[in-house]
């Protein structure tokens, strides 16, 4: 018991904030440097992620169940997201024949 | 124990790096994969059982094999993607440093938390974190399967061939069909 209290407390918390804004800005990064959409939507899913991991973190030292819950729902959020993502990926590849995110610029007003 | 977390973060920031950076997308799915493991070790280090065991079920299970069936089914895994200008590039991984470092700059003398009184150990555990989804968050859970549902129709509805909606959307054509059938008659 005390075991586990010690191992959390092992790492200091500054740690897992640098840790998770790295993994942010690599996908932040990502989304704005490549244009297939495929990619920009794993990026979007490392963002999601890095941000899980901080919560979790944050959750774990101060030992509140809510932080995990949110991460729970954030998964979910994630889940339908992709689905819906990639049903549009797959309509546009049906209709202008191409993953480029640049294609769909001709959605702007 | 310490040295599991720096070994995991290694491995996630390298996997993520390779993610953004490979050239062919099954490529990348693979370097995600690894990360998102990483980052189910990351739980487990944070004694988050549930999640761990959620997270390796739900990314890399579904999404991760998801993103892989869409990959294969629509041949996707050229790896001729062309590329952007030089100066949209260098402006994305500027912005993306530049965030870095503001928030490293803004945590650089530490966040200051003030450590707890008492420590709960089974804080990650199934059932603590069954006991606050089914009382405190109760109405945002079952909220979320009305997402689902919405997610599977928005899903179905964008992904059909555009051959089967045309007659629907013409809605001019029943009363023409009526108008005729009045003739006849």
């Amino acid at each position: 018991m005390k075991d586990v209290i010690t191992a959390i407390q092992a790492v200091p918390m500054e740690h897992y904030v640098v840790l998770s804004m790295i993994l942010f800005s690599i996908g932040m990064a990502g989304v704005l440097f490549r244009r297939n959409t495929i990619i920009i939507l794993m990026c979007l899913e490392l963002m999601f992620n890095s941000v899980n991991l901080l919560l979790t973190a944050f959750s774990a030292h101060h030992s509140d169940p809510g932080g995990q819950v949110f991460v729970f729902f954030i998964m979910l959020v994630a889940a339908a997201e992709v689905t819906v993502g990639l049903a549009i990926l797959v309509m546009m590849k049906r209709n202008v024949d191409s993953v480029d995110i640049n294609q769909l610029s001709r959605l702007k007003g | 124990m310490q040295y599991l977390f720096y070994l995991f973060a290694a491995i996630s920031i390298i996997s993520a790096l390779f993610v953004v950076g490979a050239r062919s997308p099954v490529n990348s799915v693979i370097a995600l994969i690894v990360c998102f493991l990483s980052i189910a070790g990351h739980y487990i280090l944070l004694n988050a059982q549930f999640l761990a065991v959620v997270h390796i079920i739900v990314y890399t299970g579904a999404i991760m094999v998801l993103f892989l069936f869409v990959i294969m089914l629509l041949n996707l895994n050229k790896a001729i993607e062309p590329r952007k200008s030089l100066v949209t590039r260098v402006a994305a991984v500027s912005a993306g440093g530049l965030f870095l470092l503001t928030v490293l700059g803004a945590i650089k003398d530490g966040i200051g938390l003030a450590k707890p009184d008492h420590y709960d150990v089974g804080v990650g555990l199934v059932k603590s974190v069954g006991n606050s989804l089914f009382t405190t968050f109760l109405v945002p859970f079952e909220l979320s399967s009305v997402l689902f549902l919405s997610a599977i129709i928005g899903a179905v509805m964008l992904g059909r061939k555009e051959t089967t909606t045309k007659p629907m959307v013409k809605s001019g054509d029943e009363f023409a069909g009526l108008n005729q059938a009045e003739h006849m008659r």
